[in-house]
C-alpha cells in the first residue's frame, strides 16, 4: 500500500510541476493586461464592472492608494459577511430555517473569510444558510484570493519596474484575477467535482429510510461543489460541511481527492512562474519554486511515514494496523477509508504548506509527530507555496532576508533581481517575518494562562497545549485548519483568533506594499562581480535553509512542549507493555 | 479612503452577484442536466423508495448486517446533519478506552476471538459518515453475517469480493467496500431473510 500511496503522490507533484508554468504565464498575461484566449468572453464583463465602479484601469497608483483600496475593499467585505450572517434568518435560501449566527461567531467568520484564513468556529451544515454560504462565504473565497494575488502583483511590479512611482491599479488587478483566472477555473472544477458525486442543489436536506432500522436519516446537502471548487483553488479552505473535505459530499472519491489536493497547491505554485515572467527572468521563478518544493518534500516524506505507521497503544489491544493488500492500515482514527493514511498525510502537508486549511482527515487525531509537521509548516510562515499571492510575497521577503545575510557574509550591498536591498527594505522584511511569530507565541501564552483559554480543550495533557498552539499558528498565518477538538465557538477564542487573523493578514500586507513602492522607485542596479546570483542551486538551498532556521529558532521550544512531549509519552507507554 | 468607497462598494456588489449568485446557479443548472444523480446526492432507490445515499454511511448494528466504521457524530452515530470526527488525540485515554471496547466487542461477536481486528473497524472516521470499510474489515465480518443469515460463508465472502472497489483508475486511493451497497446485495441475495 505505501508504494501506491507514493505513486499517487509522485503523480500529484509531477502534474503540479508541469501545470504550474503555463498557468503562471497565463496569470502574468492577465496581470499585465494582455489579451488571453478568455478575453472575448470575460472582457465585456470586466469593463462593465470597472465602469460601474468609476475605475479607469489604466490609471495606476503608488503603494499608499493601492493599500488603501485593498483595505477598504476588505473592510467592506468583513462588514458584508457579518451582516449576512446576522440577518440570514430573514434572507432567502434558508430551507432549514436556521437562526442568525451568534455575534462572536459571525465576527470571527467574517474576518476569517475576508483574510483568506477560513478558520471555522461553526459547523457549516448546521449554522449557515445556503444564502450565507453563497453570497457571503463563496464570494469571499474568490475576492480574498484575488486580493492576495493583487498584493503580490504590486510587489512583483516593484521588482520589475525602475524609477517608477506606481505599482498598479488595485481595482483592475482584483477584477481581472477574479474574472479571468479564478472564476473560469472554479466553474470547470466544480462540474468535474459534481460528476464524481459532490452535491450541488438548493433543495432541503434529503430524507431517506435506512436499511436496517428503517428509521429516518436526514442528509444535509446544498450548493456544495461551487464552494468546494473555489475553496481549494483560492487557498481558502472553508468547507461547506463541518468536516470539510473529509465529508463524502465534498470529496467523494479518490479522484476528487487527487484533484482537490492538487488544487490546493496549483495557483500558489503557478505564481512563482508569474514572477519569473514579469521580472523577465524565468530562472528566478524556477528558483523560488525549487526552494518551496525542497521544503515541501522534506516535510512530506516523514509525514507519510508517521501516519502510515500504527498507533502503538492500539497494537497492544489486538488491533491490526499493518498495511496489506486488504487494508491501508496505519493511524486510521479521523481518516476516511477511501483515502487511507498516505493520501491523508499528503493532504495535511499540502493544506498547511499552502495556507489552504481544508482537511480530508482530522489533524487532531494524527500521531504526535504526524501533527507536528502540519503545525510546523504553518509556523514557517506559509511560504512553502503558501496562500495564493501571500505565499509568494512571504517567500520573496525571505529571499530578501537571504540576500541580506549573504551580503553580510561577504561585505557587499545585497541585491535581488536588480534591486539594491537597503535599510528600509530590511525593516519592512523584518516586520513581515517577526509579526506572525509574535502573534502565535503571545496569543498561545495568553490562552493557556487564563481559564477561558483552557476551559474548552478537547484533549488532556500535552495534546491540549498542541490544540491551542495550532489554533494561534493557524490564525496568525491565515491557514484555517485546526486541531478541531478545541472548542473555539466562544467569545474568548472567536475574539482572540479573530484579531490574530486580522493582524496576520493586513499588518503584513501593508509592509509588503510599502516594500513594493520603495522597490519600484529604485533604479536598476548593474549586476557586478559581487552580485550573488539568485537562480542557482546554492541560492535555493540557502533560501530554504533561512526559512527553516528562522522557523526553528522561533518555534522549537513551543513544539517541544506539545507534540514532542506527547510523542515521548506515547513511545514510553508502548515500551512498558 | 473616501475615493475608494465607491469602487469598493460597487465591486463587492458586482462580485456578490457574479461569484455568489450567478456562478453557483450556473453550476447547479449545468449539473442538473449533466449529472442529475450525483448533484442530487447519489441516492439509492429500493422498491421506489430512497434507502440512502451511496456516499453517506448509515448505522448498521445487528449481526445480520455488515457494519461500517464507528461514527463520532453526536448525539447519534451517522447523523448526516452534523458531520464530525472524534478529534481525540492519539494518547487520549478516552480514545484508547473506546478502541479497546470496540476491539473486544468485535472479537466476541465475530467468532475470531484470537485474531487482531482490522484498524478501520475500531477507529472513528473523519466525517462520521464514511460509507466504506477496508476489504479486511468486510472479510472480518463474513463469518458473523453468514452465521446470522444461515448462509455458507464462502458465498458471503464471494459477495464481499464482488463489492470490493479497486483503486480508482488502478492508482488512486485504496481498495474499499461500500457498506450500504454490500448490505443491499446481501438482502437481494437472501430475499430479506
Amino acid at each position: 500500500m505505501p508504494a501506491t500511496g507514493i505513486v499517487e503522490i509522485a503523480l500529484s507533484l509531477g502534474v503540479l510541476t508541469a501545470a504550474s508554468r503555463p498557468l503562471g504565464h497565463f496569470v502574468a498575461d492577465v496581470l499585465e493586461g494582455r489579451r488571453t484566449f478568455l478575453s472575448p468572453a470575460v472582457e465585456p464583463l470586466e469593463r462593465a464592472c470597472l465602469r460601474a465602479a468609476g475605475v479607469d484601469a489604466a490609471h495606476e497608483t503608488g503603494w499608499k492608494p493601492y493599500a488603501t483600496a485593498m483595505l477598504a475593499f476588505n473592510l467592506l467585505g468583513v462588514l458584508a459577511v457579518y451582516a449576512i450572517q446576522r440577518l440570514q434568518h430573514v434572507l432567502p435560501l434558508n430551507p432549514r430555517h436556521l437562526g442568525a449566527v451568534a455575534p462572536d461567531v459571525a465576527f470571527n467568520t467574517a474576518v476569517s473569510f475576508a483574510s483568506n484564513t477560513n478558520w471555522q468556529s461553526y459547523g457549516g451544515e448546521s449554522a449557515m444558510s445556503y444564502f450565507t454560504q453563497m453570497a457571503a462565504l463563496t464570494v469571499q473565497n474568490f475576492v480574498s484570493a484575488a486580493s492576495g494575488i493583487a498584493v503580490l502583483a504590486a510587489l512583483i511590479r516593484g521588482f520589475a519596474r525602475k524609477s517608477s512611482d506606481t505599482i498598479g491599479n488595485f481595482w483592475a488587478d482584483l477584477t481581472r484575477v477574479t474574472l479571468h483566472v479564478l472564476l473560469p477555473l472554479a466553474f470547470v472544477f466544480a462540474l468535474v467535482l459534481v460528476s464524481q458525486g459532490v452535491v450541488q442543489s438548493f433543495g432541503p436536506p434529503l430524507t431517506v429510510r435506512t436499511l436496517e432500522s428503517q428509521s429516518v436519516q436526514d442528509i444535509a446537502i446544498g450548493p456544495v461543489a461551487s464552494q468546494v471548487a473555489i475553496k481549494q483553488l483560492g487557498t481558502n479552505g472553508g468547507g461547506f460541511f463541518n468536516t470539510n473535505s473529509a465529508h463524502p459530499f465534498e470529496n467523494p472519491t479518490p479522484f476528487t481527492n487527487f484533484l482537490e489536493g492538487l488544487a490546493i497547491l496549483l495557483l500558489a505554485a503557478a505564481l512563482c512562474h508569474t514572477f519569473g515572467r514579469m521580472v523577465s527572468d524565468e530562472r528566478q521563478g524556477w528558483a523560488l519554486f525549487a526552494a518551496m518544493m525542497l521544503l515541501f518534500v522534506a516535510m512530506l516524506v516523514p509525514a507519510v511515514r508517521v501516519e502510515t505507521s500504527p498507533n502503538p497503544a492500539l497494537a497492544a489491544m489486538g488491533v491490526d494496523s499493518a498495511p496489506s493488500l486488504l487494508q491501508p492500515g496505519g493511524n486510521m482514527e479521523g481518516k476516511e477509508a477511501r483515502f487511507g493514511p498516505a493520501s491523508s498525510a499528503w493532504w495535511a502537508v499540502a493544506t498547511t504548506a499552502a495556507s489552504n486549511g481544508s482537511v480530508n482527515a482530522m489533524h487532531d487525531s494524527f500521531l504526535p509527530l504526524g501533527g507536528l509537521i502540519p503545525m510546523a509548516l504553518i509556523q514557517l510562515g506559509e511560504v512553502v507555496f503558501g496562500g495564493v499571492g501571500s505565499g509568494l510575497y512571504g517567500m520573496l521577503v525571505f529571499a530578501l532576508v537571504t540576500v541580506f545575510i549573504a551580503g553580510l557574509m561577504v561585505g557587499r550591498t545585497p541585491e535581488y533581481v536588480g534591486k539594491k536591498i537597503e535599510a528600509y527594505e530590511m525593516k519592512m522584511a523584518s516586520l513581515v517575518v517577526l509579526l506572525p511569530a509574535a502573534l502565535v507565541l503571545v496569543g498561545t501564552a495568553i490562552a493557556v494562562s487564563v481559564p477561558a483559554g483552557t476551559a474548552t480543550l478537547g484533549n488532556p495533557g500535552a495534546h491540549g497545549f498542541s490544540e491551542v498552539l495550532y489554533a494561534f499558528s493557524s490564525a496568525a498565518n491565515n491557514n484555517g485548519s485546526a486541531f478541531a477538538g478545541l472548542g473555539s465557538a466562544n467569545p474568548f477564542y472567536d475574539g482572540m483568533l479573530g484579531v490574530t487573523m486580522l493582524a496576520g493578514r493586513y499588518l503584513l500586507a501593508i509592509p509588503v506594499l510599502a516594500l513594493a513602492g520603495s522597490l519600484a522607485a529604485k533604479k536598476r542596479a548593474q549586476e557586478g562581480a559581487g552580485t550573488l546570483p539568485t537562480h542557482t542551486p546554492l541560492f535555493v538551498v540557502l533560501l530554504a535553509g533561512i526559512v527553516v532556521i528562522v522557523g526553528a529558532l522561533t518555534f522549537v521550544p513551543a513544539l517541544a512542549l506539545g507534540p514532542v512531549v506527547e510523542h515521548l509519552q506515547m513511545t514510553a507507554a508502548a515500551a512498558t507493555h | 479612503m473616501f475615493s475608494s468607497l465607491r469602487p469598493a462598494f460597487v465591486l463587492l456588489v458586482s462580485f456578490t452577484l457574479i461569484t455568489g449568485v450567478a456562478y453557483p446557479l450556473a453550476v447547479t443548472a449545468v449539473a442538473r442536466v449533466a449529472f442529475p444523480q450525483q448533484a442530487g446526492g447519489s441516492l439509492v432507490r429500493v422498491a421506489g423508495r430512497s434507502a440512502g445515499s451511496r456516499l453517506i454511511g448509515q448505522e448498521f448494528a445487528g449481526e445480520r448486517w455488515f457494519h461500517g466504521r464507528p461514527s463520532a457524530t453526536s448525539p447519534k452515530p451517522y447523523d448526516a446533519m452534523v458531520s464530525s470526527g472524534s478529534n481525540l488525540g492519539p494518547t487520549n485515554p478516552a480514545l484508547l478506552a473506546a478502541v479497546h471496547k470496540r476491539a473486544e466487542e468485535e472479537r466476541a461477536s465475530s467468532g475470531n476471538s484470537t485474531k487482531a481486528v482490522p484498524v478501520d473497524l475500531v477507529t472513528a472516521s473523519g466525517s462520521g459518515l464514511d460509507p466504506h470499510v477496508s476489504p479486511a474489515a468486510a472479510r472480518w465480518q463474513v463469518a458473523r453475517v453468514a452465521r446470522a443469515r444461515g448462509l455458507d460463508s464462502t458465498v458471503v465472502r464471494a459477495l464481499v469480493d464482488r463489492h470490493t472497489e479497486p483503486r480508482q483508475f488502478g492508482l488512486l486511493g485504496v481498495p474499499r467496500v461500500n457498506v450500504l451497497e454490500l448490505n443491499l446485495a446481501l438482502e437481494r441475495m437472501t430475499g430479506g431473510r
